[in-house]
């Protein structure tokens, strides 16, 4: 790899389980812009089963749209022998290979089991399963479970330094008479990462060593009070890329062509979302909504969390988030009639044919409904997992202790909530910006005062890469050309009947006064670009806004603009919601949603 | 210029296969190389371990766990029969012994000296792996298992449900309210779209497997008692089930469908397990042939681009289902009725009609 000053070219791809995209990225008089953008499915399916093919076909596209050389054959030209060809930098993000799939054990359920499933979690993994000495399973069904369920890994914890030893190593016992195999390949011995008590190593040690492949770290919970998730959380990536990773198709090969280790895009998202909030020292939920899993990511008072839904996506997925959310959740977002078998099958066929795109406005619609349900299952389970860590290390009380469940309930405070960044294919290539706009609203449903932005061209993971190996080419794309600001959702908080006033509002936009009165039931949008806008708020009756009756503040337009949401929060919007649809309508018409939609 | 591949699925009359036949757990194999097997030959076979019981012996004789070693009264890898005493405490000064029994016939699989515990391991329950195909050994995985080649007829279906079965083709003519025909080993063909009232008859008659043009969503959440969250399918306890085009009112590709009438009778080996993630795996019909005549099939990626010619199926709403050959692929992008951009072929019909689809949309149509 070049030395950073005499990178000029970079190319990043990432693969991702439907798509793999490539960006170029140039320095044009002095400075990193994004210049070039292609993609290709993946191909990491039959008769392929290659990754690499799809990474081709991708650079291809960028090579014709740019009339740069990138390939000789399958090796990469080098600018030192022509500027005009070649590339300096190739980087690459992968979310191929179907994910990471964990079992997780812990002696007390609600304690070590959810430290444990916190530290999966936020390492990117699916939790089939916690085994816990308390979960009321016996020995035999636990036994048949591991079997049965083939986990990627095992993260086992359990007890705190020093304390009893008896439990964790019955765990240790439970999974070598399981002797479970790992669900990809037959000739590797399992990866069992032991984070429990350290006075019992030696013993696990003994009971696993043969049977497993057993690694090491810190305890998840060295004191009652601590919470020390980091150590395994890194050795869970570590073996991620060493295990996992390495059985999706051609990975290996595409290792050898990278510049730099190749991350998961959950963790190269992650990295951008916690530039942003350090950056502008704001609170940020993020999200990253893929073809089989969609990614959350929050920071609240400077504390990071990471959620995986695993199984809620927009094609693989699709229809596991049918299931969860329910038909009528998904038709509530519909103005137009459409038989329940009808919505079921085309979602169904989006499922077994994950790489097509809606060709009629009726198909992006039921599209986007499905996108806001996948949205806002996601973010409920990030709601519910994201507890209050500290990063390394997470402080707790004794009385926590008693209500695991409940701690971290307080760390997603959507009044506090500065920013969403939505990224993602359905958002980011969401034919309009006020369709992406509209959709973060209506699944996050932000309180207050709330920016919304967007991943202009879902690049977000390669520029996640991208800061590991160069910072300063990362955030100077991410600046320009990565995040798209599209305005400021102003939505007060309370209850009301449809029709009733809620606030009055006047904001300046460039030196003009607008000024109107917002009422329940209904949703406008100020025109204004993203520039410092004086606003006040006038609420009325049981309307609020940060518990305030009287507001103001200085608020940003974008793409879109200025977003006043009158529908109340909680939101109540259901499939018998007097006048649903000419409520939706009304909604749309306000956002300039699909002005093309004949009524 | 970037070649567009689409996701193509296998019609082939004649083709050569090669199907792994790989144990769960390293066993014996069975066959040497070059052998001829048919689809039911036990190719290889191997114990996976059996349930287990764990028994608290430092409880049950009221010891400490790190005293249970003095107790046992057989070791680990030991048979034990269900009623055999297996540990003794030493009692007070030689009275007052307790013992504890096995519950049941199996092995000792551990003694704990921290938890004061022991595991017994019931006897292995043995596995067996077929050829699944008739054809040839072409090698041997050693202890885990074999390739067989073969050559005959593979059709791909889009989805399927349930595992391997064997049995014969028979069309079902779908105006015929009489299955009084249908014997067990079958494999029912059915062209058009497969309903839950059609299943419910055919279930009862305990055949092999059904193979249908079109299923509906709700359907095969009725057969599953559960929706159908993500496809990876393949271990269902039902009647195997593979369908060719796609969820709703769809039937199937005539071409399918022919080749299926001019196998009539014969024996096919079919899959319904689907996984399409990494590593995608679809639902297979194959029925193999003693022709000599076919040739190696070499793939060639190429088959899968679009190109002017290429026979396709339109896979997405409004044309979904409908088939047609490419006309025109345009290099500009092209503004669609939702307002993005997309690369498009332009596809002429079966009826004659000319569409504008995106590419994205269209499945190539193997043929051999």
């Amino acid at each position: 790899m070049k030395n950073q000053e005499n990178i000029n070219v970079i190319l990043a791809t990432d693969c991702g389980s439907t798509t793999t995209k490539s960006i170029l990225i140039e320095k044009i008089d002095g400075e990193y812009r994004l210049s070039h953008r292609g993609e290709a499915p993946t191909t990491v399916e039959a008769p392929f089963e290659d990754v690499t093919r799809g990474v081709i076909n991708a650079i291809t596209e960028l090579e014709e749209l740019s009339g740069r050389k990138i390939l000789d054959g399958e090796k990469f030209i080098n600018t030192s022998s022509d500027t005009k060809n070649g590339i300096d930098l190739y980087i690459s993000t992968s979310s191929a290979g179907g994910g990471l799939q964990m079992m997780v054990a812990g002696v007390v359920k609600n304690m070590t089991g959810e430290s444990a499933q916190r530290a999966a979690l936020g390492a990117g993994s699916i939790v089939m399963d916690i085994i816990a000495s308390n979960d009321g399973r016996k020995y035999h069904e636990k036994v048949k479970r591991i079997r049965e369920l083939r986990p990627d890994m095992v993260l086992l914890s359990g007890g705190v330094d020093g304390g009893t030893k008896s439990h964790v190593v019955e765990l240790s016992e439970i999974l070598a008479a399981a002797n479970p195999r790992p669900r990809l390949g037959n000739n590797y011995k399992l990866p069992i990462i032991y984070a429990g008590n350290k006075e019992a190593r030696k013993e696990v040690n003994k009971t696993l060593i043969d049977k497993t492949d057993l690694k090491m770290v810190d305890n998840i919970r060295p004191t009652l009070e601590v919470e020390n998730l980091q150590p395994s959380r890194d050795k869970i990536h570590d073996l991620f890329m060493d295990h996992v990773m390495a059985q999706a198709p051609g990975y290996d090969k595409l290792k050898k062509w990278t510049h730099c280790p190749i991350m998961p895009t959950p963790g190269a998202v992650g990295e951008i979302i916690k530039r942003i909030a350090n950056k502008e020292q704001i609170s940020v939920v993020g999200v990253d909504i893929g073809g089989a899993t969609t990614d959350v990511f929050s920071v609240f008072e400077d504390k990071f969390n990471r959620t995986v839904s695993a199984n809620y996506g927009m094609s693989y997925s699709i229809c596991n988030v049918l299931a969860d959310a329910g038909v009528e959740n998904v038709s509530r977002w519909l103005s137009h009639d459409l038989k329940e078998s009808d919505l079921t099958n085309r979602i169904a066929n989006k499922m077994i044919r994950p790489t097509t795109i809606p060709q009629t406005l009726d198909e992006l619609i039921v599209e986007q409904a499905i996108a806001r349900e996948a949205l806002r299952l996601s973010f409920d389970q990030h709601k519910k997992f994201a507890v209050s860590l500290k990063g390394v290390q997470q402080e707790r009380t004794i009385s926590d202790t008693f209500d695991q469940t409940m701690s971290g309930e307080t760390l997603v405070n959507m009044q506090d909530l500065d920013m969403v960044v939505g990224s993602g294919g359905v958002l980011s290539h969401a034919p309009r910006r006020e369709q992406a706009c509209k959709i973060l609203i209506d699944s996050f449903l932000p309180e207050g005062i709330t920016e919304l932005s967007v991943d202009s061209i879902f690049m977000m993971p390669q520029l996640g890469v991208l800061a590991s190996v160069n910072e300063r080419a990362a955030i100077e794309v991410f600046n320009k050309d990565c995040l798209v600001r599209l305005g400021t959702c102003i939505a007060p908080n309370g209850e009301g009947e449809i029709g009733q006033e809620m606030l009055d509002y006047t904001i300046f936009v460039e030196g003009k006064k607008h000024t109107g009165t917002l009422k329940y039931g209904e949703m406008k949008v100020i025109k204004a670009k993203y520039i410092e806008c004086k606003a006040s708020f006038n609420l009325k009756g049981n309307f609020s806004i940060q518990n305030e009756s009287i507001f103001e503040s200085s608020v940003y337009g974008g793409e879109v603009g200025i977003v006043l949401d009158g529908r109340g929060r909680p939101f109540n919007f259901n499939m018998n919601t007097q006048n649903r649809k000419s409520l939706i309508d009304n909604w749309r018409n306000a956002i300039n949603e699909y002005p093309n939609l004949e009524m | 210029m970037s070649k567009s591949y689409t996701p193509g699925l296998k019609v082939l009359g004649k083709t050569t296969i090669q199907k792994e036949r790989l144990l769960p757990l390293k066993g014996k194999v069975h066959v040497d190389n070059d052998q001829r097997v048919d689809a039911n030959h036990i190719v290889a076979s191997t114990k996976i371990p059996g349930n287990i019981q764990m028994i608290n012996i430092a409880n049950e004789l009221n010891i400490d766990a790190d005293q249970i070693k003095e107790s046992m009264l057989c070791n680990i890898d030991e048979p034990v029969s269900k009623g055999q005493v297996i540990a003794r405490s030493k009692g007070l000064f030689g009275f007052f012994k307790s013992e504890v029994k096995s519950p049941l016939d199996g092995i000792i699989g551990n003694i704990s000296d921290v938890t004061g515990q022991i595991i017994i391991s019931e006897a292995p329950v043995p596995i067996e792996i077929d050829a699944y195909i008739p054809g040839k050994v072409n090698s041997i995985i050693d202890k885990e298992g074999v390739v067989i080649n073969s050559s005959g007829m593979l059709i791909q279906g889009i989805i399927g449900i349930g595992g391997e079965k064997k049995g014969k083709i028979k069309i079902l003519d779908e105006t015929d309210s009489d299955l009084s025909s249908i014997d067990n080993d079958d494999i029912l063909i059915l062209k058009s779209t497969l309903s839950y009232n059609l299943y419910q008859k055919i279930n009862d008659l305990n055949i092999q497997g059904i193979v249908c043009g079109g299923i509906d969503y709700q359907t095969l959440t009725k057969i599953l008692k559960k929706p159908l969250g993500v496809a990876i399918t393949g271990m269902e306890e039902t009647t195997t089930i593979i369908v060719t085009e796609g969820f709703g009112e769809i039937s199937m590709a005539d071409r399918t469908y022919q080749l299926f009438k001019e196998n009539i009778s014969k024996m096919a080996s079919i899959n319904g397990a689907t996984q399409i993630r990494a590593g995608v795996m679809r639902p297979e019909i194959f029925i193999g042939s003693t022709d000599k005549s076919i040739v190696e099939d070499s793939f060639n990626e190429d088959k899968l681009a679009i190109s002017i010619g290429s026979k396709v199926r339109i896979i997405r709403e409004p044309f979904f289902g409908l088939i047609g050959e490419v006309i025109e692929l345009p290099k500009e992008l092209v503004t669609i009725d939702t307002e993005t951009t997309s690369r498009v072929a332009k596809i002429k019909l079966n009826d004659d009609r000319c569409e504008i689809i995106p590419r994205a949309n269209l499945e190539v149509i193997l043929l051999d």
